[in-house]
C-alpha cells in the first residue's frame, strides 16, 4: 500500500531545497521567461513582416509553453533524483519505509509542481505581452499537457536508470536526453516539414502527435482524436519500458551495492 | 523469541566474497559489535540487514517476520545512522528532521523531535542549516532522526567517529540507557574499541567474510582468557604493523 505521507515527505525535502536556492528559482521562472520574450517577439515580427497568413504567435507561444511543461517535467523528475543523489541522500531514504514506487510518485509531484509554475509564469506573460492566452483552449490543453507529461515522465524514470546503470558520468542525460526528441517531436513546425528518415523516426516519438494536434486545435479549432489516441498509445509503450529499465537497474544497484556509495 | 535472526548470508561484488555464511541471531535489548579488520564485510553486513544491499542467498527474520517480504513495516521499527552519511546539506536541521517524520509517520513529530535535539545537545542548532554543523553534530544529528520513530533496533555504522572523547561518553551513556530502559537492541561497528566494550554486550569477530566467533562479551573474554577487549581483538585477529 502507499503511503501519502511518505511521498509528501518527498515533496516537502524538495519544496525545501527550492525554499532555501535561489538558482532554482531563476531556473524555474527566468529562463521560461526569457525563452517566451524571445519566440514572442520573434513571431510579431516575423507576423508583420506579413511572410504567412498563420497565426503564429499563438502557434509559437503555446508550442513552447507546451515544450517548457515537458521540458521542467522531465527534469523536475531526473535532476530531483540527481539532487538525492548530490546530497547522498539516497541512502537514508531507502533505509526508511520508503518504497521506490512512493519516491517516484513524490518526484513526479514535484515535477509537476515544476511545469505548472513555469506554465503559469509564462501564461500569464504571453496573455499581457503578446495578447495570447494559452489556457483559453478548453479540455484540449488538459488532454495534450497529460499526454506531455506522461512522456516527460517515462525519459525522466529512463534518465534516473541509465544514472543508476552507469554512475554520475550519465547525469548529463537529465538535460540531454529529452532535447535528443526535441527535433523529432514537431514542436514549432509539422512532420511534413521533415525529411522523410526523420518523418519516420517522429512516427514513434509521443509528443510529434501532441504538437500536430495542438496545431489543429489552434489553426482549425478542432481536437484531432486520431492524434491523441496515437500519441497516448505510444506513450503506453514509453512508460512501460521506462519503467521497466529504472526497476531492473535500481535492483541491480542494490544488488551491486551502488546506493550505497553512487554520490561520493 | 530473537528479534533478530540472519540465516547463512552470502554476498560477493564480481567476483569477490564478501560474506560467507553469515549467521546469528539477537534478543531484545542486547546490543551487538561488530568488530574485524578493514575489508572484513562489516558494512556490508550492516547494509544487507537495512536491505540497502541484496544478498546472494539467505534470509534475514526480524520480530518472527521475513524482511524481503515484509520490508516498508520492518523498516518502520529500525532506525539507522552512519558516520559516513550526511543529511542534505541545504536543509535546515528542523526540515531535515521534518521530512524524515513525515517518512516514518512520527505522531507528534514536533515534540518528538525537540525532545531528541535536547537530548543530544542540538536544541540550539535546531534552525541552522545542516552545512554549518561540525561532523560530530552531524553525526548526533544523525543519532536523533535515527531514534525518530522510537525504533526497536537501532543499526549504527560507526556512530561515534568525529565526536569529541566527551560526546562519545555522553552519547555511548544515552545509547546504553536507551537499551537497558527501552529494550532498544543495537547492532553497531566501531573501530574505537573502548568504547564498544562500554557498550556490546554480545561480540560479532568477523574476518574475510566469515564470522571467527561470536557470543556474550564476558563468555568470549573467558574463551580467549583475557579481561578486556583491546588484548582479545589482538589475540584474535593478530598485529597488522608491530
Amino acid at each position: 500500500m502507499f503511503s501519502f505521507k511518505r511521498i509528501y515527505a518527498i515533496l516537502l525535502r524538495h519544496l525545501y531545497l527550492l525554499k532555501h536556492s535561489f538558482s532554482r528559482w531563476v531556473d524555474l521562472v527566468y529562463w521560461p521567461t526569457v525563452d517566451l520574450l524571445l519566440w514572442g517577439f520573434i513571431t510579431i515580427y516575423l507576423h508583420r513582416s506579413g511572410h504567412t497568413d498563420l497565426n503564429l504567435p499563438s502557434l509559437f507561444l503555446g508550442a513552447l509553453i507546451f515544450w517548457n511543461i515537458l521540458s521542467r517535467a522531465q527534469q523536475g523528475l531526473a535532476v530531483g533524483f540527481l539532487e538525492d543523489i548530490w546530497a547522498r541522500n539516497l541512502l537514508h531514504l531507502f533505509v526508511s519505509p520508503l518504497s521506490i514506487v512512493e519516491y517516484i510518485l513524490g518526484l513526479i509531484m514535484y515535477s509537476l509542481l515544476k511545469a505548472l509554475i513555469s506554465a503559469v509564469v509564462m501564461g500569464i506573460l504571453s496573455v499581457y505581452l503578446f495578447n495570447f492566452n494559452f489556457f483559453e483552449q478548453g479540455m484540449g490543453i488538459i488532454y495534450l499537457t497529460l499526454g506531455l507529461l506522461i512522456f516527460a515522465w517515462s525519459v525522466g524514470l529512463l534518465t534516473m536508470a541509465f544514472v543508476l546503470y552507469f554512475g554520475q558520468e550519465a547525469e548529463i542525460l537529465a538535460w540531454a536526453l529529452g532535447l535528443l526528441f526535441l527535433p523529432f517531436s514537431a514542436v514549432f513546425y509539422p512532420v511534413s516539414s521533415l525529411p522523410e528518415s526523420f518523418q519516420m523516426i517522429a512516427k514513434v516519438v509521443p509528443p510529434s502527435y501532441f504538437f500536430e494536434a495542438f496545431r489543429a486545435l489552434i489553426l482549425g479549432r478542432e481536437l484531432k482524436t486520431d492524434l491523441l489516441y496515437s500519441g497516448y498509445l505510444l506513450n503506453l509503450v514509453y512508460i512501460f519500458f521506462s519503467c521497466l529499465a529504472f526497476i531492473l537497474a535500481f535492483q541491480r544497484a542494490k544488488k551491486e551495492g551502488k546506493i550505497v556509495k553512487i554520490g561520493e | 523469541m530473537p528479534i533478530l535472526t540472519v540465516k547463512a548470508l552470502y554476498k560477493s561484488f564480481r567476483s569477490k566474497e564478501v560474506l560467507k555464511g553469515i549467521s546469528f541471531s539477537l534478543n531484545p535489548g542486547e546490543i551487538l559489535g561488530i568488530i574485524g579488520p578493514n575489508g572484513a564485510g562489516k558494512s556490508t553486513l550492516l547494509y544487507i540487514l537495512m536491505g540497502i544491499i541484496t544478498p546472494d542467498s539467505g534470509e534475514i527474520f526480524y520480530f518472527g517476520k521475513n524482511f524481503f517480504s515484509n520490508r516498508a513495516k520492518i523498516l518502520q521499527r529500525i532506525g539507522f545512522a552512519s558516520h559516513y552519511v550526511s543529511l542534505p546539506y541545504s536543509l535546515t536541521v528542523m526540515e531535515n528532521l521534518k521530512v524524515f517524520a513525515h517518512l516514518y509517520g512520527v505522531k507528534g513529530a514536533e515534540r518528538r523531535i525537540e525532545e531528541l535535539l535536547e537530548l543530544f545537545l542540538l536544541k540550539e542548532k535546531k534552525n541552522s542549516i545542516t552545512r554549518a554543523l561540525s561532523s560530530g553534530e552531524m553525526m548526533r544529528l544523525n543519532l536523533v532522526r535515527a531514534l525518530l520513530a522510537n525504533p526497536n533496533i537501532l543499526l549504527l555504522d560507526e556512530p561515534t567517529a568525529g565526536l569529541d572523547p566527551d560526546y562519545v561518553r555522553y552519547v555511548g551513556k544515552i545509547l546504553k540507557e536507551k537499551s537497558e530502559r527501552e529494550n532498544l537492541t543495537i547492532i553497531l561497528t566501531s573501530h574505537q574499541l573502548g568504547e564498544l566494550e562500554r557498550l556490546a554486550t554480545n561480540l560479532l569477530l568477523l574476518r574475510d567474510g566469515m564470522i571467527l566467533d561470536f557470543g556474550a562479551l564476558e563468555d568470549l573474554y573467558v574463551r580467549y582468557q583475557v579481561n578486556n577487549l583491546e588484548d582479545l581483538y589482538f589475540k584474535i585477529f593478530g598485529h597488522v604493523l608491530l
